[in-house]
């Protein structure tokens, strides 16, 4: 290529999010709304990244309770049984099922953690003006968006356990605190990825690229 | 680039990196992505309006039955129990976790429905082009409610149960659970062969000439012509 390649910003065109549509605003500052579609234009997503910020810290907090109060209280006669996410993985693995056990540990464990790590990081590195690794890091954010709804598993586990084990007064199964702040912790780090711009991971490499060119 | 674009496809902005370039005319199941970050900027499906509306109608269709049926029976010491997806969601909402109960209700029932009933709405409306502004905004808010419809996850969460349950009583998975795992194909399938520029290409531009943008001094002019 004998040109720079040029971006969206850089070239002052504006791409709606929504139609896809590339369109010259008139003013800079005011970009106003798609003449298509009429969504509202952003050259980069209001604030991405206070936003995005403020939802992992808050999901972070979630993380906490969600781990270690129980999901589900199991009831029979004389007992009364509480599990914790860790507890249910725990009693998959020694009933056998060991398969499903690491579906659940993966899903319900690890990927929260580790999508809230992956945003931090992106967020970091996006401030601090990292200048390497944009490929990969446009792939982690992939991977993020695209793994973010299976940590839902376990609401819905306990929301069909507790709505079938109703058996009075034999045996029963109710919710547990911890289920409400575990939905918080995915629906949270779901907007999180929403709200994150992965155009301002890439909008570094504009600036060093020109800085190249005019050193060059 | 001060040059006004004189190729024949349109300059587009990748989503992703935000890089200008043009999508070339693509094969049938043809795929662009972008030059520089790789995403997926288009791709062109078999028959991106007819296959989707056919795919669309029958999973509203298989989405009443999931709803209505049975998700799964269960039986212990002579007592049997049976729930469906709302039926879940009720418990919920009575064992006094609401926000849980509603979003429960907003993956499993609110945003499906909503994903397929815009969905067939704007696809309909596409077989008489032009397709009036609404078409878009209703578009727009389809491919919103997207993500938040999870019967895949919902599937596995099920199954998951189905285990966990099968150590106290015997359980039997009923229609609405087939059911559901044919949506966990079904709602994929829509989008893989929906191809959302088509639609685009059809709809009323909501300032469409040249009157009505320059009524719109604070507006945009688009870059047409090509």
């Amino acid at each position: 290529m004998s040109r720079t390649a040029l971006t969206g910003a850089q070239a002052g065109l504006v791409s709606c999010e929504t139609c896809k549509l590339l369109t010259r605003p008139l003013h800079a500052e005011h970009v106003g709304h798609c003449p298509r579609c009429g969504a509202t234009l952003e050259v980069r997503r209001v604030q991405s990244l206070q936003r995005t910020w403020a939802l992992i810290i808050a999901a972070a907090i979630c993380y906490i309770p969600a781990n270690l109060l129980p999901v589900m209280v199991s009831n029979t006669f004389a007992t009364s049984d509480a599990e914790t996410i860790m507890g249910g993985v725990v009693f998959l693995y020694s009933s056998g099922s060991w398969p499903l056990a690491l579906i659940v540990l993966v899903a319900s464990v690890m990927v929260p953690l580790g999508k809230l790590l992956a945003l931090a990081y992106l967020l970091v590195s996006v401030q601090r003006g990292m200048a390497v690794r944009h490929r990969e890091r446009a792939r982690l954010f992939r991977i993020v968006v695209f793994i973010g709804r299976w940590s839902m598993l376990d609401v819905f586990v306990a929301t069909f356990t507790v709505a079938l084990v109703q058996l009075q007064p034999l045996m029963s199964v109710l919710p547990g605190a911890g289920v409400l702040f575990f939905a918080a912790v995915v629906v949270l780090t779901m907007l999180a990825a929403e709200s994150f711009d992965p155009r301002l991971i890439w909008d570094v490499a504009n600036t060093a690229n020109n800085m190249e060119k005019h050193d060059g | 680039m001060s040059e006004a674009p004189t190729a024949l496809q349109p300059l587009i902005a990748c989503q992703e990196c935000d890089l200008l370039q043009r999508i070339p005319p693509l094969p049938v199941g043809g795929r662009a992505r972008c030059a520089r970050c790789g995403f997926a900027l288009a791709a062109r499906p078999t028959d991106p309006l007819e296959l989707p509306l056919v795919l669309t109608l029958t999973a509203l269709i298989v989405f009443v039955v999931a709803n209505v049926m049975p998700l799964m029976d269960l039986s212990a010491v002579g007592r049997y129990a049976s729930t469906t997806i709302l039926g879940g969601a009720r418990q919920m909402w009575l064992d006094d976790e609401r926000i849980t109960a509603m979003i429960v209700t907003f993956c499993a029932v609110i945003a499906p429905a909503l994903y397929l009933l815009l969905m067939l709405t704007v696809l309909l409306a596409a077989r008489r082009p032009p397709l009036p502004h609404w078409g878009g905004e209703l578009l727009r808010w389809s491919l919103h409610m997207q993500p938040w419809a999870m019967y895949d996850v919902m599937l596995l969460g099920i199954l998951v149960a189905l285990i966990k349950i099968a150590e106290l009583a015997t359980v039997d998975p009923g229609v609405g659970m087939y059911a559901m795992g044919l949506l966990a194909v079904l709602l994929p399938a829509i989008s893989v062969s929906f191809d959302a520029r088509e639609v685009w290409k059809l709809v009323e531009w909501k300032h469409g000439d040249d009157c009505a943008a320059a009524a719109f001094g604070e507006e945009n002019y688009a870059e047409r012509g090509q």
